[in-house]
């Protein structure tokens, strides 16, 4: 795969950062959107879990619970 | 207390401290914290209101991590201002909860540092549960909770974390390490447990054998129960000393007793049809000296148990029949992995893998798993099977 955890994390952050107030995404929402956008060949669902943990352990994005588990932006970045 | 406080007053669940039995407002006094002091000012608001005044989730947590504190404020703030953000925190729990005492005095003293010093010992998850904290200590309490070597558990729409009975340690009916099976478990799933990606919970719950002390059957999304496919082992001298004793009546309470009713007794010795045993466990329970499970031992799978919150109540239903329950459990954890797969990919949100199933039907969900329907996979023993007979395989036939 020629695609890399940081492409995939940052294009993640920025489907988040599109979305923020308008659309809850989840976990999956991202990996289907970047299985999507970069084709299965080069993004798998073991990739999107990676780059979902860089954009955790950064603290880019932080998880809220609203009646599920959503990933969003912390509340001082929105 | 310090002598500025003023308690507050709580006539109604004073009331609740009379009486011979543990009284929770007795414990929660004790704290003798502001924080408790609100608490308990909270809880008699709600029952003169007879309302609740919580409520939950939110954007609370630690850094990197999705699940194991669960966001809690109270609705009425400005009264009861010590509790306004009254957070639990999910501790994963050592196998069969196995602790030193040492290790419980620094949990709590940890505890009565950052939080409100109340704890819930466990939850139904089975997690130590820390009732109660403002989200500016919640870091630091993971800070020094890691540096213990204890991390959080699950909440959210992740793995929750997984517990087991007590199993081979201290019960003699375990037909599998369950705390071996438990642990190995937790590690493996670490990412699922602390990053939530599933539509909703599930739980993982190991029972050593089918008396499930860990009520797998009825709230564990995928339950590991251990059962044994040879023959129920008899100590037929033991048969004859229960008869003998005359505290057990062996017709009455044994055999009348068993669901598929496979045992025979004559007076003199007990004959089991082994082949229609469904291994409830009554029979080993009621004469644990004289009967046990036979010597070749693993577990069932069931799926699809779940507590009612949102939509109703099920219990698991067998998912395998038999696998031996050995390390490293390869075979389960692709299972577990086609099952995660489908249903994070196609279930609801809120939606619970046995709720799925429903909707998607049995037959269609094990197609999509790879698993062969088999006679066993039934929703109660002896009746309702569920895999539907199909012309189509009749007419190929």
């Amino acid at each position: 795969m020629s695609v890399g955890v940081d492409q995939v994390a940052e294009a993640m952050f920025q489907l988040v950062t599109e979305t923020h107030g308008k659309k809850s995404l989840k976990a999956m929402d991202l990996t289907k959107a970047m299985i999507e956008k970069f084709g299965a060949a080069e993004c798998d669902k073991e990739l999107c879990k990676h780059a979902i943990r860089q954009l955790m352990d950064s603290g880019r994005c932080i998880y809220s619970y609203l009646g599920g588990s959503y990933i969003t932006l912390p509340p001082d970045k929105a | 207390m310090s002598e500025e406080r003023k308690k507050r007053e709580t006539p109604l669940l004073d009331e609740l401290e009379s009486g011979p039995w543990p009284s929770f407002v007795k414990e929660i006094k004790k704290s003798d914290t502001p924080m408790a002091d609100d608490l308990l000012g909270v809880l008699e608001r709600s029952y003169e209101e007879h309302i609740g005044h919580w409520k939950h989730g939110g954007l609370v947590g630690v850094m990197g991590y999705g699940g194991g504190v669960i966001g809690r404020y109270s609705d009425v703030p400005q009264d009861f201002p010590e509790v306004a953000e009254f957070h639990t925190m999910r501790i994963n729990q050592p196998a069969a909860w196995f602790y030193t005492s040492d290790a419980l005095r620094k949990i709590t003293d940890i505890w009565e540092r950052h939080g409100s010093g109340l704890t819930n010992m466990h939850g139904s998850t089975g997690d130590i549960v820390l009732l109660g904290c403002k989200t500016e200590a919640l870091e630091p309490t993971f800070a020094e909770l890691t540096s213990l070597g204890f991390d959080l558990g699950g909440s959210g729409s992740d793995m929750r974390t997984p517990s087991c009975c007590i199993g081979q340690a201290r019960c003699e009916w375990a037909c599998y390490d369950t705390m071996g099976a438990c642990y190995d478990f937790t590690q493996t799933y670490q990412d699922e447990l602390h990053r939530p990606a599933f539509p909703y919970k599930y739980k993982l719950k190991f029972a050593g054998c089918p008396n499930d002390c860990v009520a797998s059957v009825a709230r564990s999304d995928m339950s590991f129960i251990g059962v044994w496919r040879d023959d129920i082992k008899v100590d037929a001298e033991q048969v004859k000393a229960y008869a003998a004793s005359g505290k057990l009546d062996i017709q009455q309470d044994v055999c009348d007793r068993c669901p598929t009713r496979c045992m025979r007794w004559d007076g003199a010795s007990l004959a089991i049809d082994n082949a229609n045993c469904v291994k409830c466990m009554h029979c080993i329970n009621a004469m644990p000296k004289a009967l046990a499970p036979g010597d070749d031992r693993g577990a069932a799978i069931l799926i699809g148990a779940k507590a009612p919150i949102v939509g109703g109540a099920l219990l698991g239903s067998v998912l395998v029949p038999f696998i031996k329950m050995e390390p490293p459990y390869e075979e389960i954890k692709e299972l577990l992995s086609r099952i995660w797969d489908l249903w994070a990919e196609y279930g609801k949100n809120r939606e619970r893998v046995g709720e799925f199933i429903q909707r998607l039907g049995l037959g269609n969900f094990l197609e999509q798993i790879g698993l062969e329907p088999v006679p066993e996979m039934i929703t109660a023993p002896r009746a309702n099977p569920y895999v539907f007979y199909q012309d189509t395989v009749e007419e190929e036939a």
